[in-house]
């Protein structure tokens, strides 16, 4: 338990449709990195992801978090350690109000009613949504409702975030003060997205995956400076390490 | 605005209404839901040609009306445009049931026709009754009250994610909707081919959340069950107000308030 | 084919509330029992997708009137009778209470006419049987076009023996029943080839989805047909109990009214039912009687009592009184909501000077 790391062993998967989302892929995250994880649509993002809390079972391989292997015995514990974020904070919103969202895991968790209310109101404290705790989701705003999402997550006090694009459908105010709050916080984070530029705000270290295999592992800065390998992998430099055409020297 | 459109306005609408804080809102949501059932019980028990007798029973929705803020002319206009069944079926009374049964002045006036205004008057107050209940109290505190009424747990939790959801999924048949009327300018209405094939599509994506619905719960411990945690007390205002309420159901139910009044007045001034 | 409120008796809505009510306690226990949680998700998520379906009209072909999809059966083959029918009823409830669809009183027969009838009926006896595990695009239409009419059809019987049972219309039984059923037969038929198209669509799309969903819903085992069995006897009763209120005896109605009044005061007061039942009865007994039907019958005696003069003149001189008592009483109330707004006003202006001017 001290050092959480995340093992994935030769993991992969295939659709019960027949598409093979991962072809055998592997990696070791240690405590305290910040990770990004970035393909092109359909490389195999999401399905990695939800691997790492045990909401898909693999068909080939193994992960492990922390001291355990994911298994139906572990799995408890795992998704009490490993908090994820969906793309779609309306598919992670289900419940009538904020409040209740956010207490929707540590009331799984059998807490007593006093550290639940402690916990919800701490979590959302963290990410300045307090006052809208009895605001049905429906009545959030983009931002509003990526940082409840992240909420629900915290108030289960997790050591590794999993996030899956959690920048997208945000306007550029909201997507830098979710990047600041990402920033802020001292989990391990696992974070899988397009947004290049976020990645390497947040991220020290970065993989690639293109069509269910890892094509880099490495420094981001490094891999984003790879020409080559990000046309391979059908991505492109961020746009901060593109020589700007109006204004820069052409 | 296209149905669809409407439709998901006038959920919010509504909704929206009971954020509002006034005496009426602040009541236990089970106080509402009770008092509620026992109107209209109490205005669907009276007799096919009392027109008369519930008469009195407006002032429930009156009273409500005023105190919790609400606005008259809206919820007016949503009992108009509701469900035409009960005007349909009850315009045939007067058709059929044409035995005169009282005289205002020359005028005979046949028990279709009280009938018919009888039925006008039933229709008017349940409903609104339903649309007070859910303007004063919001829907998921109405799912509260009746998970702590016994209504079984399965039931309400559907509710409350049924009215979570109406909102996500409507939204999304509403852009699709409007996808295909910016393409299709000459058609007014859709074609059933192109309806078939939108509202599969619309299934396929159901389908495809609530799975990561579940995986969302899944990653925070859901074992199939959800709890609701926000606490009910139930006061002496929320009594008083049950059985206030109540009491009058039962003297208005048992007692022709209106008539009284008139004898006691014709009386006076024979 | 919403039921409302304002069509049925204390009786009728009573009944149909137990009923309703007894069934959906039922199908939570079943559904308690399989221990799928993936379809708490999959229940609300499809609720709202038949919710939002239903508000997309279309036009029906060679008519260009327009039409909705109907979600019984739809709902019965993703997620079996037990959880289709609990999604229909929170539909039913939301309608009710949001869009006046119906009412509070008349859940309970909407919930039979438009859940029961197609997902424990028409799904498991006709559908099922048609489909029968084997997927074809000819057996899904099959199904659905005869599964949804049958469902729509009951549906509409139980529409016309609940209304005619609460005596509030006064459309007969044949002229109604002629009414009814030929146009959900016609209803039934677009709704059943727009159900088997979507379901065709999904199929086509996603062929998993529903084998899966064929293959584990609960099929024609030995406990659904005990079941069946004893639904169907529960059926019968309710139709004959129905039946008999619809019989053409006005007693028979009022004592419906009378009786059920006394109901709604026992579902208040739970204590000592039957000494409550029995007072309440002498009560209504021994109240001034001011039921207009009773000057139709030859001695009225009720109204005689109250003015004993000829039976025309006593009519005019309630009517008079009733005039002047509506009158009154709208006056009444009108007052006390006056007296309330300012009242309210007063407080909202003292507690915060600026709120309004």
């Amino acid at each position: 338990m001290s050092h959480h790391i995340v093992e994935v062993k030769d993991l992969a998967y295939t659709y019960p449709g027949g598409t093979r989302a991962l072809r055998g892929v592997s990696f070791r995250i240690v405590h305290g990195e910040s990770v990004g994880i970035v393909g092109a649509n359909g490389a195999g993002k999401s399905t990695l992801l939800r691997h790492l809390n045990g909401t898909v079972e693999p068909a080939q391989g193994s992960v492990r978090v922390g001291d355990f292997p994911i298994t139906r015995k572990t799995l408890h514990q795992v998704r009490r350690t490993v908090g994820m974020v969906f793309q779609d904070p309306d598919d992670q919103l289900f419940m009538p109000t904020v409040y209740e969202d956010v207490a929707f895991g540590p009331l799984n968790l059998g807490l007593p009613t006093a550290e639940i209310e402690n916990r919800v109101m701490q979590s959302l404290d963290t990410v300045g949504a307090a006052h809208l705790r009895d605001r049905p989701p429906y009545r959030l705003s983009g931002g509003e409702k990526r940082a409840v999402a992240i909420a629900t997550v915290l108030s289960m006090t997790p050591d590794i975030l999993v996030l899956d694009e959690p920048t997208s459908n945000l306007d550029p105010k909201a997507r830098r003060q979710l990047i600041e709050l990402l920033r802020s916080f001292r989990h391990t984070k696992i974070i899988a997205s397009h947004d290049l530029d976020m990645i390497l705000d947040l991220c020290e270290r970065t993989i690639v995956i293109h069509e269910g295999r890892i094509t880099a592992d490495g420094p981001t800065a490094r891999i984003f400076n790879d020409q080559n390998l990000l046309a391979e992998s059908h991505l492109e430099k961020p746009l901060r390490m593109q020589a700007c055409p109006i204004c820069g020297p052409r | 605005m296209s149905k669809i459109e409407s439709a998901l306005f006038d959920l919010s609408g509504l909704d929206a209404l009971a954020l509002q804080q006034s005496p009426i809102h602040r009541l236990d949501p089970r106080a509402k839901v009770l008092t509620a059932l026992a109107f209209a019980i109490t205005v669907v028990s009276f007799g096919k040609y009392d027109l008369t007798g519930p008469l009195p029973l407006l002032a429930y929705p009156v009273v409500l009306i005023v105190l919790g803020d609400l606005p008259p002319g809206y919820l007016l206009g949503k009992l108009i445009i509701a469900s035409p069944f009960a005007l349909v079926v009850g315009v045939f009374n007067p058709l059929l049931d044409r035995a005169a049964l009282t005289q205002l002045g020359p005028l005979n006036v046949s028990g279709g026709w009280i009938s018919f205004g009888s039925i006008l008057l039933r229709f008017g107050l349940t409903l609104l009754a339903a649309l007070i209940l859910i303007a004063t109290t919001g829907f998921n505190a109405v799912c509260l009250a009746l998970t702590r009424l016994r209504v079984p747990r399965v039931l309400t939790v559907q509710l409350m994610l049924l009215y979570r959801y109406i909102f996500v999924l409507t939204g999304e048949g509403a852009r699709m909707v409007r996808a295909w009327s910016l393409r299709a300018v000459s058609e007014r209405r859709m074609p059933s081919r192109i309806f078939s094939s939108l509202a599969g599509q619309l299934l396929l994506r159901a389908l495809d959340r609530a799975q990561r619905i579940h995986m969302a719960m899944l990653s925070r411990g859901f074992e199939g069950e959800i709890r609701p945690i926000r606490p009910l007390r139930l006061g002496a205002a929320d009594a008083a107000f049950a059985l206030a309420w109540t009491g009058f159901f039962v003297l208005v139910r048992f007692y022709n308030i209106p008539r009284l009044l008139g004898r006691l007045v014709t009386g006076i001034a024979q | 084919m919403h039921m409302a409120d304002a069509l049925i008796s204390p009786a009728v809505g009573a009944t149909m509330w137990a009923a309703a009510g007894g069934l959906i306690v039922y199908s939570a226990h079943r559904l308690k029992a399989e221990l799928d949680e993936r379809k708490v998700p999959l229940m609300g998520v499809l609720g709202a997708f038949v919710f939002a379906a239903q508000m997309i009209n279309f036009t029906i072909p060679a008519t260009g009137s327009s039409g909705h999809i109907g979600g019984g059966i739809i709902l019965s083959i993703l997620l079996g009778p037990d959880a289709a029918l609990i999604t229909i009823a929170s539909i039913l409830t939301v309608q009710a209470l949001f869009f006046a669809d119906g009412g509070l009183l008349a859940l309970g027969c909407n919930i039979i006419n438009i859940g029961f009838f197609p997902c424990f009926v028409a799904y498991p006896l006709i559908f099922r049987k048609i489909v029968d595990d084997r997927l074809t695009r000819g057996r899904i239409l099959a199904g659905s076009v005869a599964s949804v009419v049958v469902g729509l059809q009951l549906g509409a019987l139980a529409v016309v023996l609940e209304t005619v049972g609460s005596g509030i219309s006064e459309l007969p039984f044949k002229a109604f029943v002629l009414l009814m059923q030929p146009i959900h037969l016609a209803i039934g038929c677009v709704e059943g080839l727009i159900t088997s198209a979507v379901v065709s669509f999904v199929w086509k799309a996603r062929p998993e989805i529903l084998e899966m969903a064929t293959l584990a819903g609960p099929g024609t085992g030995r406990s659904t047909k005990k079941f069946l069995a004893s639904l169907a006897a529960v059926t019968i009763l309710l139709a004959g109990f129905l039946s008999w209120f619809a019989s053409s005896r006005p007693d028979g109605l009022e004592w419906s009214i009378e009786r059920a009044a006394g109901k709604s005061e026992l579902a208040e007061a739970p204590h000592g039912l039957a000494a409550a039942l029995g007072r309440v009865q002498n009560m209504t007994a021994f109240l001034p009687d001011y039921d207009f039907r009773q000057s139709q019958k030859p001695a009225g005696r009720g109204v005689a009592a109250a003015a004993p003069a000829a039976a025309p003149a006593v009519n005019v001189g309630t009517s008079v009184a009733g005039l002047v008592g509506t009158a009154l009483t709208l006056g009444l109330v009108a007052l006390v909501s006056v007296i309330l707004k300012t009242r309210t006003q007063d407080r909202a202006a003292r507690q915060n000077p600026f709120a309004r001017s």
